[in-house]
């Protein structure tokens, strides 16, 4: 997919929120689906099991209008982050231009971080794609949970940005960091532009 | 197809007045803030009152407050024919977004889209998108939208949703300031009181006053004296008119909505980024591809440049292109001038293929024939002139000076067989010297042959080409165009056009333009715009001048006696002197050779010859006579000598 269109003066991002099941890739998406004026985002698709889980993933575009005279289009996947669903996630990956990696802040949950984090790299050399260089950030939700619960934003990004990447504090069921972390993924995407390529 | 800006029409030149301040005020600020006030302007008054005018200073001024604003200015007409040209060229597309890239849009004359559904519909859907990207409209008619007959509703309540106003007849003091400021322009000078005059005339529309102003420039320079405010009134017939009242309406400008608050903040972030991400020379390249597509040109070779990484000379490469571009409309331009049809071909819409554009426009310009030009049989300096046609013929060489910015239109006015089509041909003749004149100089009846011919034969465009590239258009006999609508309406633009251009237009008519009957108005107010000059009864010095031309070229050596007898006979035509010249001419031939002169004109004329004498000649045979003269050819021709009313009688007894 090419992500900026010259002759047609578009530019389309696919951005896919990453993690392990329940750190709130959904809550994400639904805060953000929640901001956007009518008439600037389209249907939002979810596929959810009974009990609210994501089963395929969900889709969200957002129509960002005319910018520098580029017609601009976002589109926001999540992946299903039971561990069972591999297949979906490495197809919704296929052609990203950003991820999003929606770390649970909980202290027990920090293995299943990791492992979902490792399940990210292996997934996008599956495509041929080298975690490096593709645009990521990461965001450290549920930071409104209690003190003793949670591990702080200092001893994550220790335990899972060895790679220095953005990273983001938020509480996605009150929209605090959602935009923050979307805005740091789309200047990185879009400053790929400036390297003149059209991946 | 579009026209140019005239320069001349700005609102430094506009007089403005109770009856136009209106207008006016509107135009200004739609100027200064194009799409943000009144969108749709729409303007509406009689002929001759300013539209036009209004229009182009609307485009001047907004060209002046910001330069980079793309201005269109076109008449229905010229909007219709660019449709049906792109639709022909398979570009009905790249016609919707050209016009949709429009900041300011200025159209002319939609009193036209009358009968024309789908056009309405395509202004309707134009209309619609420059609003909602808040270019600015403006609209001239000659009545108001409800008035248009068979007007689709919704472009009615379209039309009208902006501002509605017209433009009334200027009242006496406007007319004194708009005589003034162009008696100025002309350098003419008058008496104290003339100009007063004039405006006290209550012509009908500002074409009328220009025309009345025009005839006083035209009596001043024939007679060398100054006119003074009695004269006045002889010169000009004095007629009066009145138009209509004002009528306006408001519409509200709708406020976009803002964004919610973290995504407005979100989009403003983003935009920074898609600003310095975006590399400048892709940038350019995208633009210029972007805005040739949308003339419709094939971009492949900009395409691929942004293919490329890092290309080298991305700027030769565009400007490169843009001159191949160039190449191509000034190609497209010409061909469409000469054959309207062929410059539909996509190759003049892809640079790559500019040596087959070039191949195709020689082709064009080969076959293109001219429009039918002046006879040589009527050279300017046979043409005699005398106090009785002293103004036409000036005013004819004051054309000649200037073609198309003096008198334009002239408009000749005379008698049947007074010199008018002599004149005609003579100026046009003249006009045929200059270097790439090219003049069209027919009759009205063969003009109208023509296009009936060309819709015959489905050309009409080709038709039309032919005469727009005419450097002037002259037409004989403009009364026979009575009743012929369709031949009207083709003149009335064909004539717009080329009085925009400065080019000159003469025409002749039995009588003066205004009593033509089955003439449209806007035509007649056309005519009435330029010089109305009339031809009078031949005097003596014109008939004098006549006999010696005539003589001389019958090898006969005119003895004075019989010019001056000649002369002295009353003759109501220049056309009446030939035949009387003939019947001279014949009766000397007749009587064997007997020399021609005075007496045997007395003889010829005032019937003194004996009778018998002619009888036993054995030329009471028919009562027609063969002219030996070159003009007559038709034995049924020239009848010289009636029969004996008596022996008819008996015949007709029988």
């Amino acid at each position: 997919m090419s992500l900026v269109n010259f002759t047609t003066r578009e530019i389309t991002c696919k951005i896919v929120y990453y993690g392990p099941g329940r750190s709130g890739k959904t809550t994400n998406l639904h805060y953000i689906y929640g901001r956007v004026p009518d008439s600037r985002r389209g249907r939002m698709v979810s596929l959810a099991t009974q009990t609210d889980r994501t089963l395929f993933f969900d889709f969200l575009p957002i129509d960002l209008g005319q910018i520098s005279g580029f017609a601009t289009r976002f589109q926001l996947y999540t992946v299903p982050g039971q561990v069972y669903y591999n297949a979906t996630r490495r197809l919704v990956l296929q052609g990203a231009d950003g991820v999003v990696f929606v770390a649970d802040s909980q202290a027990r949950q920090l293995d299943e971080n990791l492992e979902s984090l490792q399940n990210l790299q292996s997934n996008l050399l599956e495509h041929g794609v080298d975690i490096r260089t593709v645009p990521l950030v990461l965001q450290y939700n549920k930071q409104d949970l209690p003190r003793e619960l949670i591990l702080s934003a200092s001893d994550l990004d220790d335990a899972l940005n060895f790679r220095g990447v953005p990273s983001f504090s938020a509480d996605a069921l009150h929209g605090k960091g959602v935009f923050e972390t979307l805005k740091g993924i789309s200047e990185l995407v879009l400053k790929r532009l400036a390297a003149g390529t059209t991946a | 197809m579009t026209s140019a800006l005239n320069p001349k029409y700005s609102f430094d030149t506009f007089v403005v007045g109770a009856a136009n301040r209106l207008a006016v005020t509107a135009g200004r600020t739609v100027a200064e803030s194009p799409g943000a006030a009144y969108n749709p302007l729409f303007v509406y008054s009689g002929p001759g009152l300013g539209k036009t005018h209004l229009l182009m200073a609307i485009g001047h001024a907004a060209k002046k407050a910001a330069p980079a604003l793309n201005i269109e200015y076109l008449t229905l007409d010229e909007y219709v024919e660019a449709f049906h040209a792109s639709v022909a060229a398979g570009q009905g597309d790249a016609f919707r977004r050209r016009f949709q890239n429009v900041d300011v849009l200025l159209v002319d004359d939609v009193q036209f889209l009358t009968n024309r559904k789908e056009m309405q519909s395509e202004l309707l859907r134009l209309t619609e998108a420059l609003q909602a990207a808040g270019r600015q409209i403006v609209l001239t008619s000659d009545r108001p939208p409800a008035e248009i007959a068979d007007l689709d509703e919704r472009l009615i309540s379209r039309l009208s949703g902006g501002l509605v106003v017209d433009i009334a007849t200027p009242e006496y003091e406007t007319r004194v300031a708009i005589l003034r400021r162009k008696a100025e322009e002309r350098g003419a000078r008058f008496d104290p009181g003339v100009l007063e005059t004039v405006a006290q005339a209550e012509l009908g529309n500002v074409r009328e006053l220009m025309g009345a102003l025009n005839r006083l420039v035209a009596f001043q320079a024939v007679h060398d004296t100054s006119i003074n405010a009695e004269t006045v009134k002889r010169i000009l017939g004095l007629d009066a008119q009145r138009a209509k009242g004002a009528a306006e309406k408001a519409g509200p400008v709708p406020a976009a909505a803002a964004g919610g608050d973290e995504f407005g903040q979100f989009l403003a972030d983003v935009t920074v980024t898609v600003g310095k991400a975006v590399e400048a020379w892709r940038a350019r390249v995208g633009e210029a591809v972007l805005r040739w597509e949308g003339e419709g040109y094939r971009t492949h070779r900009l395409e691929a440049l942004l293919q490329q990484d890092a290309p080298t000379a991305v700027d030769e490469a565009i400007a490169g292109f843009a001159e191949d571009v160039e190449r191509l409309k000034a190609l497209e331009a010409e061909v469409g001038e000469l054959d309207p049809q062929a410059a539909g071909d996509s190759v003049f819409r892809d640079p790559e293929r500019l040596q087959e554009a070039e191949q195709a426009a020689t082709k064009v310009r080969d076959g293109a024939a001219p429009p039918p030009g002046p006879s040589a049989a009527f050279p300017l300096a046979a043409y005699a002139v005398g106090p009785s046609n002293q103004v036409a013929v000036s005013a004819a060489r004051a054309v000649l000076e200037r073609p198309g910015k003096k008198y334009n239109p002239l408009v000749l006015v005379g008698k049947s067989g007074l010199g008018k089509t002599h004149l005609l041909n003579a100026v046009g003749l003249e006009l045929a010297r200059g270097r790439r004149a090219v003049v069209a100089c027919l009759s009205t009846q063969a003009f109208i042959d023509e296009l009936i011919g060309a819709i015959d034969g489905n050309r009409v465009d080709w038709w039309r080409a032919r005469y727009r590239r005419a450097t002037a258009l002259l037409l004989d006999d403009i009364h026979l165009l009575t009743g012929k609508e369709r031949t009207q309406e083709e003149l009335f633009n064909l004539f717009n056009l080329l009085q925009d251009k400065d080019r000159q237009l003469v025409f002749t008519a039995p009588a003066h333009p205004n009593t033509l009957v089955g003439i449209e108005e806007r035509i007649v107010s056309r005519l009435e715009g330029g010089l109305v000059a009339e031809i009078k009864e031949p005097d003596r010095d014109v008939r004098r001048a006549v006999l010696e031309r005539l003589l001389a070229q019958q090898g006969v050596t005119p003895e004075p006696a019989l010019i001056d007898y000649l002369a002295d006979r009353p003759a109501d035509s220049v056309r009446g002197l030939v035949g009387l010249i003939q019947r001279v001419i014949e009766a000397g031939a007749a009587q064997d050779g007997r020399p021609v002169s005075a007496g045997l004109a007395r003889e010829v004329l005032e019937g003194q010859a004996p009778r018998d004498s002619r009888r036993s000649s054995g030329f009471r045979t028919s009562g027609l006579v063969v002219s030996s003269l070159g003009g007559v050819k038709s034995r049924e021709k020239m009848v010289w000598d009636w029969i004996d009313v008596a022996d008819r009688m008996i015949e007709e007894f029988r």
